[in-house]
């Protein structure tokens, strides 16, 4: 399975893009992203970027005001996985440029199009700026 | 400045204006951004939440508006509130045509549905859609939703497309296809069980996004077992080295490093292949080496790399020089600054730990400061590193520290878990007892109902059961020690149930076991604890429980006296008034134990000591269930004159006759699951006998298969290996012919004065192989256009005959092979000229995923018999290809089996249904059936003789399967009029999916009955095709005969899928229905009165284009034929002037004229 979720929190705790790769129930969700959004802001900087939840760890990364927040199975690569949350900020400040918060909001649904193409039944399919992007620029072109 | 810059934004989407987007949603997104409590965006979701449930059901909203109204639902969702009112519209979205409305419609759908939800059924149906859609985006959409929401009830709507999607043109579709079979794999292993090759197919797709993507359901497969994998390390490992020498794009690239997200995920993969494998290994070294010295280790990803190989050297086989690499690597991450690094570091150590444990001893430093580091993550990871490093030396310090953080932590999850290490450690390292019993202790009383029971059981069978040595004392001193320490907790308050449960049970069975405590205060403390935790039941029963051992010990002990209420202090009154409470009680379990124990106490020593003996909580209880200690009484109770037991069973069977017992007996085993398999179904030759067939055939039909396989000496080793193979992928050749010849199909043939004889002499040809000149045994090849030929018997034995054994290799020599080379080429045109469905069997080698039509009597795959000798004579072979044009009679006699053989032999390319062409066309000459007989025939003898020089020997299985042919041949089906054979048609028609639908119109000509039946019979084989192609798995087959080449495997395959489908074919009982056609047909044919007009002129129209057809036909065949001869005429001039004074050749020239003559003649004849 690897990736479990990919979760984007702002400072405040307000989930700002919610994508599972495994079913939850809404309550499930409402209760997980409570629970692991507390753990993780309470951090700070220097401590690691990982923190271990129940039978799963949580990869998580601050870009600004923004929480970018990946649960992983126990044997997935931590770095590898923050790497890939920079990965995918890079995919998206290529195609909003400059990416912030509200980017994200105004556009939710070309972030998730993004994960799409990154990630499939929880495991990193394409790292690839262009094949990512070329059909969501497609599409915009079509529309 | 946050604010200004979403102003800035604002500004900018609103000078872009294409997002489209209304000042409604901006302001919906803008106060979400801006809410500064959960309780506030709440607020604001829920007045969402009323304008969306008003406003999405309003007529006639324009399509852009309702994207963004689905958004919106996106958002309602996301921040936790229920959307469901809106569902069905985003499912609606996906019906759009508009990409971006669609794609929109999927992703809401996705996000909101789970798999099993209502709404996915009307989905699937779009999907279907979607997927063959000529837009490659709304494929990939389509199979995003795919990924997410096919069930496993639902794979089979969208397997057989998705597979196709495999071979599509754009890598993003193929590497979507790919996840959406990994994504069946999870749902559903066994539904894609034999897809399972696709996955290797695709690792070596030209782009590597999809090779990127295929390592992950790789990865999976190869975890589930690794050992089928094991023949792609190699390829695995060249993958690696070439992505490690930056061979991919450079968009592959992230921070200069070349796709590590694959290299990553190559190592994951190698790693688990290479475990416990030496020799899988060492392919790796070189490749693992290299990545190490050449990754980059001042950025993220570098590390993330390089910790992926120390993963993978800690997994494969050992090697020194790599694992010198690895433990530098992990000395860097440890000295680095960053958390992140020492975490990596700490766990690479523990990976490597076992492998080489003096590697922890150079970073005992670093690893202490991590244990002592405020972060709690690295703190974890550094006690799991511990735990894996623990032995007896070190076990004191190490639990000490555990339990210490163990308390000082409040998550649930972890604690149970960190409860649990100790608990392992204690009872493996233990250094004694003591602190064996007091690390319990604090385990127990900290982590408390945390520990799982389980844990509490293995520990109270460790203090009854000692520690395995045979030393008593130990075991007594373990015992006294745990009750010492027990009794000295027991005061403490709030314990938890678990440890309570311990205690008491302890006590009760040790507690008085060295005399170090009298009863009377145990069992003070006993009573006190029921008291104290009065709402714990278990923990009263457990108290209760060993208040009667101590008891019963103590009357067993002798000190009786001590003890009955009556005279005693020791019953004290707390005792006895939780006594008479407990019997009061509601739990009925505290009611019997109290009762229990007052009964108990009430008896004398003797029954006391053998109730309740000291110390034997570890030894078995022995159960006489034959309860014999009764005999005694049984006895005098029969002599008394009572009478004797019967049993059950008996009793029933005693009323009837000892046969029906036996019945029931049966019964009774019979009933309960059977857990053997079912046997095979046998090929039941009178079940297969339809009812109306007459007497004659039914008596002959059995016959003939049996006695034809003793009839020919050389097929000995085929049955065998027939019988042999046990498993259930073996091919069940026999009877095989009974399903497509049948007899009954030949007794209403079409010439009445002979059809009851032709049919005794179809059974006699085999029993006897007497050869009947006139009997014609049809057969409907796969081909309708000459779906009648004519096999003499003698050829069918001799056929019979050759494919068992080595004769065949003489014949085949004795015939014309170097013709071949000529006329191969012609019959060759002759093929490719003609419609290419028909032919795609030919195609079957080179293209694995075209869809073949399953196996017809003609289709033989690639069954190869015996080499022929290279060199004969080219005259002889002309002279004796003349003859066979010429004279019917011999060449029946002699040329027969070589046509046998050739239809079964394929040549080189694959052209086996090439082959058989000509070989149906050849028996035409000789069969001569009015109006599809036709002069090309003869031309098409030319094309007959087409072998191929280089010949394979073949398997036995092949044998079969061309003994199974032969078999089909000679019960040939004798079509007896148009309707039946309209039938026949339909159903091999149906059958081979593809095929021969130009030529369909020449036989449905006459066919006027049996309509409904038709469809029932098209229905029938719509389910059962479907059936089969989904059931019989290709995989399997190619694994039970592993030893063959594909081509042969293809064909088994086939051969399997035919007998599968033929049984099937029998389930649905189409020969019953075939034949009640085919008595309606035959009765309407007496009425003269039935004739619907339409279906003359239906019949008069097809026949016109049948024959139009046909002329066209033959008419290619003349040139190829003319062009043959211009061929050989050259030839022979050739030779003729090499040898000037050779008689012979004036002779073949003759013959040779005469032979174009006849076909001439034959042709103006159409």
């Amino acid at each position: 399975m690897g990736i479990r979720f990919i979760l984007m929190v702002n400072k405040q705790g307000q989930t700002r893009l919610a994508q599972y790769y495994e079913w939850l129930t809404l309550e499930e969700r409402r209760a997980l992203e409570g629970e692991i959004v507390r753990k993780c802001l309470a951090r700070n900087d220097q401590q690691c970027s990982f923190v271990e939840h129940r039978n799963y760890k949580i990869v998580y990364r601050r870009y600004a005001s923004l929480f970018f927040l990946v649960g992983v199975d126990n044997d997935e690569n931590e770095l590898a996985i923050l790497e890939f949350i920079h990965l995918l900020v890079e995919t998206m400040d290529r195609h909003f440029g400059n990416v912030c918060e509200l980017d994200i909001m105004f556009h939710l649904e070309k972030a998730h199009f993004m994960l799409e193409e990154m990630v499939m039944n929880g495991c990193i399919v394409e790292t690839s700026k262009c094949n990512i992007l070329s059909p969501i620029q497609l599409m915009d072109k079509t529309s | 400045m946050e604010q200004l810059k979403t102003i800035g934004r604002e500004l900018a989407m609103g000078s872009q204006g294409g997002f489209g987007q209304s000042k409604e949603f901006l302001d919906l997104v803008k106060s979400i951004g801006e809410a500064r409590s959960k309780a506030e965006e709440d607020r604001i979701v829920l007045r969402e939440i009323e304008s969306l449930k008003r406003r999405i059901v309003e007529p006639g909203i324009p399509k852009r508006k309702m994207k963004e109204y689905i958004i919106r639902l996106v958002y309602v969702e996301m921040l936790g509130h229920d959307a469901s009112f809106g569902y069905i519209h985003a499912v609606k979205m996906t019906h759009d045509d508009n990409l971006v409305l669609k794609r929109t419609g999927y992703l809401a759908v996705t996000l909101f549905l789970n798999e099993d939800h209502d709404l996915i059924i009307l989905i699937v149906n779009t999907i279907q859609k979607d997927l063959k859609s000529d837009n490659y985006l709304i494929v990939c959409a389509a199979l995003n939703a795919v990924c997410k929401l096919i069930n496993e009830e639902t794979i089979p709507a969208v397997l057989p497309q998705v597979v196709e999607l495999l071979g599509h043109s754009k890598e993003a579709v193929r590497k979507k296809a790919i996840m959406a079979l990994h994504r069946f794999y999870h749902k559903s292993p066994s539904s894609v069980s034999h897809l399972l090759s696709n996955f290797r197919k695709k690792l070596c797709d030209s782009d590597p996004g999809v090779m990127g993507a295929t390592l992950c359901p790789l990865f999976d497969l190869i975890t589930n077992d690794a050992n089928s994998y094991k023949d792609l390390v190699v390829s695995f490992v060249s993958i690696l080295k070439q992505v490690a020498e930056h061979r991919l794009p450079k968009a592959y690239d992230y921070h200069q490093l070349p796709a590590p997200f694959i290299q990553i995920r190559l190592l994951k993969i190698l790693a688990l292949l290479g475990s416990g494998d030496k020799q899988a290994s060492e392919h790796m070294y070189t490749v693992v080496g290299d990545i190490f010295r050449k990754c980059d280790s001042s950025s993220n990803i570098g590390n993330a790399v390089l910790y992926e190989c120390i993963c993978c050297v800690s997994s494969i086989h050992l090697n020194p020089k790599l694992l010198e690499a690895a433990a530098d690597v992990i000395a860097r991450f440890l000295k680095s600054d960053s958390h992140n690094l020492k975490y990596m570091g700490i766990d690479a150590l523990g990976r490597l730990i076992k492998l080489s444990p003096e590697i922890a001893e150079q970073h005992q430093l670093a690893v202490i400061d991590c244990l002592e580091d405020p972060d709690d993550t690295l703190k974890r990871k550094t006690f799991e590193l511990l735990y894996k490093m623990t032995k007896s030396s070190n076990v004191e310090v190490i639990v000490d520290r555990m339990i210490d953080y163990m308390i000082s932590i409040n998550d649930n999850h972890y604690k149970t878990e960190i409860a649990s290490r100790c608990v392992e450690l204690a009872e493996q390292f233990a250094p004694s007892n003591h602190w064996f019993i007091q690390t319990m202790n604090k385990v127990f009383e900290h982590a408390g109902d945390l520990v799982n029971i389980k844990v509490a059981h293995n520990l109270m069978r460790l203090i009854a059961e000692g520690f395995g040595e045979d030393d008593d004392t130990a075991d007594s001193q373990l015992r006294s020690s745990a009750v010492e320490s027990y009794l000295h907790i027991i005061g403490e308050p709030k314990l938890p149930s678990v440890f309570l449960q311990v205690i008491c049970w302890v006590l009760g069975e040790y507690g008085t076991a060295d005399g170090k405590f009298s009863a009377s205060y145990i069992t003070g403390k006993l009573c006190d604890v029921a008291e104290s935790y009065s709402s714990d039941e278990t923990v009263k029963g457990y108290a209760v429980t060993a208040l009667m051992k101590i008891y019963a010990f103590e009357i067993a002990a002798g000190r009786k006296l001590d003890i009955l209420p009556e005279n005693s202090v020791i019953w004290h009154m707390e005792c006895q008034s939780l006594i008479e409470e407990l019997s009061a009680s509601h739990s009925t379990d505290l009611q019997q134990r109290a009762y229990e124990l007052q009964a108990v106490i009430g008896l004398d020593v003797r029954a006391i000591g053998s109730i309740m003996p000291s110390d034997a909580s570890c030894e078995d209880i022995e159960v006489d269930k034959s309860l014999s200690f009764l005999n005694g009484y049984v006895e005098k109770s029969l002599e008394k004159g009572a009478q004797s037991y019967i049993p059950e069973n008996e009793r029933f069977g005693m009323v009837n006759i000892s046969n029906f017992r036996n019945q029931d007996q049966l019964e009774v085993t019979s009933h309960g699951l059977r857990f053997e398999a079912y046997e095979l179904p046998k090929p039941s030759v009178q079940s297969r006998t339809p009812p109306i067939s007459v007497a004659s055939s039914t008596e002959l039909v059995p016959v003939p298969e049996p006695s034809y396989y003793r009839e020919t000496p050389q097929t000995a080793p085929v049955p065998s290996s027939t019988d042999t193979g046990p498993s259930g992928l073996k091919l069940r050749l026999d009877g095989v012919q009974k399903k497509w010849g049948r007899p009954t199909y030949s007794s209403s043939s079409a010439s009445t004065s002979n059809s009851s004889s032709l049919k005794v002499v179809n059974g006699v040809t085999q029993v006897d192989g007497v050869s009947s000149g006139n009997s014609k045994t049809h057969e409907t090849s796969y081909d309708s256009r000459r779906p009648q030929v004519e096999i003499s018997e003698e050829k069918q034995k001799l056929a019979a005959s050759l494919f068992g054994g080595s004769s065949k290799t003489e014949r085949r020599s004795s015939t014309g092979h170097k013709v071949a080379k000529a006329s191969s080429h012609a019959s060759e045109k002759f093929h490719t000229s003609k419609s290419t469905t028909i032919y795609s069997a030919d195609n079957a080698v080179e293209k694995p995923n075209l869809v073949q039509p399953p196996p017809d009597l003609l289709d033989l795959g690639e069954p190869i018999v015996a080499s022929s000798a290279p060199s004969v004579d080219p005259f002889r072979q002309l002279e004796e290809l003349l003859d066979s044009t010429q004279d019917p009679g011999t060449f029946g006699g002699t040329k027969a089996p070589d046509f046998m053989a050739l239809y079964a032999e394929t040549p080189a390319g694959g052209r086996s249904a090439g082959v058989a062409l000509p070989l149906s066309l050849n028996r035409d000459g000789d069969n001569l059936i009015p109006g599809l007989s036709n002069a090309s025939s003869n031309t098409v003898h030319g094309g007959t003789t087409v072998t191929n020089p280089s010949q394979i020997s073949k398997g036995p299985n092949v044998k079969e399967a061309l003994e199974k042919d032969a078999l089909v041949r000679q019960m040939g089906v004798t079509p007896s009029d148009l309707g039946f054979t309209l039938l026949l048609f339909l159903l091999r028609s149906r059958y081979m999916e593809k095929a021969t639908s130009s030529a369909a119109p020449a036989k449905i000509g006459g066919g006027g009955g049996g309509s409904r039946r038709q469809s029932d019979l098209n229905r029938s084989f719509k389910l059962a095709i479907r059936s089969l192609l989904t059931s019989c798995s290709k995989q399997e087959l190619a694994k039970a005969f592993s030893n063959f080449s594909n081509a042969e495997q293809e064909s088994l395959h086939r051969l399997f899928i035919q007998d599968e489908f033929e049984s099937l074919c029998l389930e649905t009982q189409v020969g019953t229905a075939l034949e009640t056609v085919e008595q309606l047909v035959e009765e309407k044919n007496l009425d003269p009165l039935f004739s619907e007009k339409s279906n003359i002129m239906d019949a008069v129209q097809n026949l016109s284009m049948a024959k139009r057809n046909e002329i066209h036909y033959l008419m290619g065949m003349l040139e190829k034929a003319e062009e043959q001869n211009r061929c050989l005429q050259d030839r022979v001039e050739l030779l003729r002037q090499k040898m000037p004074d050779d008689s012979g050749i004036s002779v073949v020239m003759e013959k040779f004229k005469s032979g174009i003559l006849s076909y001439g003649t034959c042709s103006d004849g159409i």
